[in-house]
């Protein structure tokens, strides 16, 4: 049978975020608990999280988490990181052993910054991990990529979001932002890279649903070198993400306008500035739109954000209570965490929940985030 | 009211009006070939294509609003009707004298021999409906419907710029 | 006289019982394949005659007509066939090349009848266009590296487009091949249905200058009619290096049918012959291509994107790469099956590859190259119906061109005599009397039809793949299945087999 990256299977799942807009960490038993809850929306064939936030004593360097599936991929990966990364620190994932868990890769981690002699010409430190994160999970077999952000990680595999959850041991971290995501798969790939979230340096895409305009997107973006190593959308919202608003340097507002664009009867009614642009976006990265039903959890070192497609096929419910913001699939799984939230909304479709942290507003891809917005 | 108006532009001298108009008025309006084939006298159109070379277009009888041809009728049979406007030649009392043919300026008449002789004209297909408003909300003239080009019209009055 | 070996092609069938006499037949044939004979008061026909047209079929009022193939069988010969035979015939009599009109024939494969569409179940529900907003808004046009935005604004606009309501628009005719009737026809509907017609090579009458937001102006090796006026009357210009009927060779209209009106269009003198040369004299290697492109916009201030159109051919990849990289924003790939008003029959079935295998194949190269996201692609060379549009947009069109199928909906029945000027539809014929079938008004509501019926169509076809939106069908190879095609086929279209 072919695994996940050879073959595209489709999934249906379950989602939650939460986030403390002020910065204060928290540990993750929060959000295994939430996802716990929904339980019924996966199968047991995939589950994972992205936390933020959890590494501070190694906050400026790229913290990759890697799965291996047998020594040869430990030993490429590796040769490779030592010939250009300055690594601060590696060793294995603390894991525990857990029934519901079994077969699990060998699981690393390396905080590693990138030597810059290596740096091509105009080339960041970013790009440079990215084009290495390709290379890593196209080339060195038997090895992949799980995280490869600054001071955040993922954490994913087969089995239940609570399992996996359990078996890294996530109760003992502490971060200020966290996501999860419990999966469905119409196939028993049997991979632990096949789970979500996937992620691009510091970008985690958790992800409910089925993008139809999938290979639209995917032929689009290999163009600018983005490999596709998964099959999976999520795969190709992330680098979509990661191409409008880190190469093209568009406002993160304009970049979900593309990728959950208005209808044109919509466009035709905006201001002329505003029609102009939307209409400019739309035929230049048309081949992005997303099209399909998903809800996803947009997470990043800066905060969180909730998008729907623009014909609001998934569910989506968002929260607040003081400095928290919860996202979910389903207000109970909310609930079971925060029991009275100060308010709660469904948010419409293609409208942005978006969740920005206070200390860390102006940094990041050049964009500037809006604070969480209250709508209805 | 409206009469038939046509395009010579769009007209391309097929005469199938004249075929339809023919059956329309013969002993067999719905089947053309017994019209044609069966029915012993050979039915006669009233409305005449004339053509030269490229040009043609279809005429028929203008239901003029003062009528020449029933001022020149001896009998009485041609009638403009009050209500419809419809300028109809009743048959019965029709004694075959041609007066109206001379009369008519612009030929839309013409001899039937064939049994009981009688002058023969359009008359918008009307054969004999009382109802005006159903007669023209229903009653497209055969020639009307059946053109395969659109070269003839049913409206109420003359194109813009009077052509 | 020599005794000629041309027997009918087709054999005129009429029913006694229903024929009446009414002559129509007689005044429709253009081709005087029917006529009176007063002594016997009937009509009679002469099946040499017939091009198998049907108009007098449809025009009879009794339906008493009917066209067979002429009942003349050679022993059975599989390699020397019937047509091979009359073809040497016919060329032993006189000599000349046998000329042909629209598109081939012969039963190559087509690849749209291999291609599959997906539909969506379970994992993503299908969408109903009755329902919901389905977006087929496209635009044509050269598109930058990048779009800055400050403040909310876009800081530059992007390079001219052509926007389209429709991802379909009609491919070029040029006046003289059809006539003044069809361009009205045709024009009128693109306005009707926002989108463009193309004028071809015999420049834009002046009874059409008024549609000009609806038209494509074409520059061809002959170039007809081309002054700046015209240049800056439509839209956008499209450069005509090659058309898929007939690639590697130039136009011709013959001398008859440049009447006065085609004369002065033209700017040529009447009855002379019209004769596009094979290539454009002055592009004789891609670098001259990029200065005619560039005179071109200059003339036109830069306000309208530039088209080059050519013909599907072997190594239509590297051309296409290399006409981006000229400078034009639109590539127009016509295939094979292309039609025509005149083309040397062996040229038409002989030359050139279908449009399929050359999309699929321009389309990954410019993915390859990183610069498929800088030009449009348009193709034509038989789209026949509604699946075809998606299934070609799926392969990585953005929009298609149709002509065939246009004036199919006017009246066109396949005769394939269009070079004859005896059109009995009006259509490919510049004599009054035959013009006059075609009326503008019935033709342009006819093919407004048409595209209409496919627009609703391909609502459905991607209602039914979860899809709300044009843009994500483009190159989605994913929702494409080949069913009946070798390896080698999928490979080159990049898509995988029915089941896979």
């Amino acid at each position: 049978m072919l695994r996940e990256g050879e073959v595209r299977i489709p999934s249906g799942c379950a989602i939650s975020g939460i986030i403390n807009r002020s910065g204060q960490v928290f540990s993750g038993e929060d959000i295994i608990q939430s996802i716990a809850l929904m339980h019924d929306r996966s199968n047991g064939l995939g589950g994972g999280f992205a936390a933020y936030g959890i590494y501070p004593e190694y906050e400026d360097f790229y913290a990759f988490h890697l799965y291996y599936e047998g020594a040869e991929g430990k030993e490429l990966t590796e040769d490779y990181l030592n010939r250009f990364f300055y690594v601060a620190e590696s060793g294995e994932i603390p894991t525990r052993k857990t029934r519901a868990i079994k077969n699990p890769p060998l699981a690393w981690r390396y905080f590693a910054r990138p030597k810059p002699s290596f740096l091509l010409e105009e080339e960041n430190e970013d790009e440079f991990v990215v084009r290495s994160v390709m290379y890593i999970n196209s080339e060195c077999k038997g090895a992949f990529v799980v995280s490869s952000g600054k001071n955040m990680g993922a954490f994913k595999g087969v089995g239940y979001p609570e399992d996996i959850g359990e078996f890294f041991c996530l109760e003992k971290y502490k971060g200020y932002s966290w996501t999860a995501h419990g999966r469905f798969p119409t196939n028993t790939p049997g991979w632990w890279g096949g789970a979500h979230p996937f992620t691009l340096l510091d970008w985690s895409i958790v992800h409910n649903g089925e993008i139809s305009s999938y290979g639209a997107n995917r032929r689009f973006l290999e163009m600018y070198g983005y490999k596709f190593s998964m099959q999976t959308d999520t795969e190709a919202i992330t680098y979509a993400f990661d191409f409008l608003v880190r190469k093209q340097k568009l406002p993160m507002d304009v970049a979900i306008a593309t990728l959950a664009a208005p209808f044109w009867k919509d466009i035709e009614r905006m201001s002329p500035e505003k029609r102009i642009l939307y209409k400019a976006v739309r035929a230049m990265y048309g081949n992005l739109l997303m099209n399909g039903p998903f809800s996803i959890i947009l997470g990043s070192s800066q905060g969180l954000i909730a998008l729907n497609d623009r014909l609001k096929l998934r569910s989506m419910v968002a929260a607040t209570k003081g400095d928290f913001l919860y996202l979910a699939s389903e207000e109970s799984a909310i609930r079971e965490v925060c029991p009275q939230p100060e308010k709660v909304w469904a948010p419409r479709g293609g409208e942005p929940v978006i969740a920005t942290l206070e200390k860390r507003g102006e940094q990041g891809y050049g964009t500037q985030y809006e604070y969480a917005r209250l709508s209805n | 009211m409206k009469r038939v108006y046509a395009r010579e532009e769009v007209c391309v001298g097929c005469k199938l009006c004249e075929v339809y108009c023919a059956t329309a008025h013969s002993e067999y309006p719905m089947d053309i070939v017994k019209a044609f084939l069966k029915q012993k006298t050979k039915p006669l159109p009233r409305i005449l294509v004339e053509d030269n070379l490229s040009i043609s277009f279809a005429l028929q009888c203008r239901h003029c609003d003062e009528a020449p041809c029933t001022k020149a009728c001896i009998t009485g049979a041609m009638q403009k009707d009050p209500v419809t406007g419809i300028v109809r030649n009743d048959e019965s009392r029709c004694v075959g004298c041609w007066t109206c043919i001379l009369a008519c300026p612009f030929g839309a008449i013409r001899r039937d021999n064939q049994g009981h002789k009688v002058a023969s004209k359009c008359d918008l297909c009307s054969n004999g409906a009382e109802d005006f408003e159903a007669a023209n909300a229903s009653n497209v003239p055969v020639c009307v419907q059946n053109c395969p080009n659109r070269a003839l019209q049913f409206l109420d009055s003359v194109r813009e710029g009077g052509e | 006289m020599a005794l000629s070996m041309n027997t009918p092609d087709f054999l005129i069938e009429r029913n006694i019982n229903r024929c009446i006499n009414c002559q129509v037949c007689v005044r429709q044939c253009a081709n005087e394949a029917h006529h009176w004979d007063a002594e016997e008061e009937k009509v009679v026909s002469d099946d040499a005659q017939c091009v198998n047209c049907h108009r007098c079929v449809t025009m009879c009022p009794t339906h008493a007509l009917s066209i067979r193939k002429f009942p003349l069988e050679f022993r059975e010969n599989a390699n020397w066939t019937a047509s091979t035979m009359r073809a040497i015939y016919k060329q032993a009599e006189t000599g000349g090349i046998l000329l042909t009109g629209m598109g081939t024939d012969r039963p190559y494969p087509i690849y749209w009848d291999h291609l599959l569409l997906n539909a969506s179940q379970v994992t993503n529900p299908s969408i109903d266009p009755l329902r919901e907003p389905m977006e087929l808004k496209t635009f044509l046009g050269r598109k930058p590296e990048q779009l800055r935005v400050e403040n909310g604004k876009l800081v530059e606009p992007l390079p001219p487009q052509i926007e389209l309501d429709l991802p379909i628009m009609f491919s070029a005719m040029s006046f003289g091949s059809v006539s003044l009737n069809v361009a009205k026809s045709l024009v009128q509907a693109a306005e009707t249905l926002g989108i463009f017609y193309n004028t071809g090579e015999g420049g834009l009458h002046e009874d059409l200058y008024r549609y000009g937001k609806n038209t494509i102006v074409q520059v061809a090796s002959g170039r007809f009619g081309v002054h700046t006026e015209y240049l800056n009357a439509g839209v956008a210009i499209e450069i005509k290096i090659g058309q898929g009927a007939k690639p590697g060779i130039g136009g011709h209209l013959p001398g008859e049918k440049v009447g006065a009106e085609v004369s002065r269009t033209r700017m040529i003198p009447e009855r002379s012959d019209a004769i596009s040369p094979a290539p454009h004299h002055d592009i004789y290697s891609i670098e001259d291509l990029t200065q005619l492109i560039f005179s071109l916009k200059e003339a036109t201030n830069y306000e309208k994107p530039v088209i080059v159109k050519i013909a599907a051919v072997h190594n239509v990849s590297a051309i296409a790469s290399g006409i981006a990289r000229a400078g034009a924003d639109i590539i127009a790939i016509d295939g094979f099956r292309g039609g025509t008003g005149a083309a040397p029959l062996r040229t038409r079935d002989s030359v050139g590859i279908p449009i399929e295998l050359a999309l699929a194949a321009v389309d990954n190269r410019l993915r390859e190259e990183g610069i498929r996201n800088q030009v449009s692609l348009v193709v034509g060379g038989s789209i026949r119906n509604s699946a075809d549009i998606v299934k070609a947009i799926a392969l990585g069109a953005d929009a298609v061109y149709v002509a065939s199928a246009a004036l199919i909906a006017m009246g066109c029945h396949m005769c394939q005599k269009c070079y004859t000027g005896k059109c009995n539809w009006g259509i490919a014929t510049q004599n009054p009397q035959l013009v006059k079938r075609l009326n503008p008004e019935i033709g342009a509501e006819r093919v407004t039809n048409l595209l209409r019926a496919w627009e609703h169509e391909i609502k459905e076809l991607l209602g039914g793949m979860g899809i709300n939106a044009i843009e994500s069908l483009r190159g989605n190879r994913l929702m494409l299945r080949g069913i009946g095609l070798s390896d080698r086929d999928l490979n080159i279209l990049g898509v995988l087999a029915a089941g896979e």
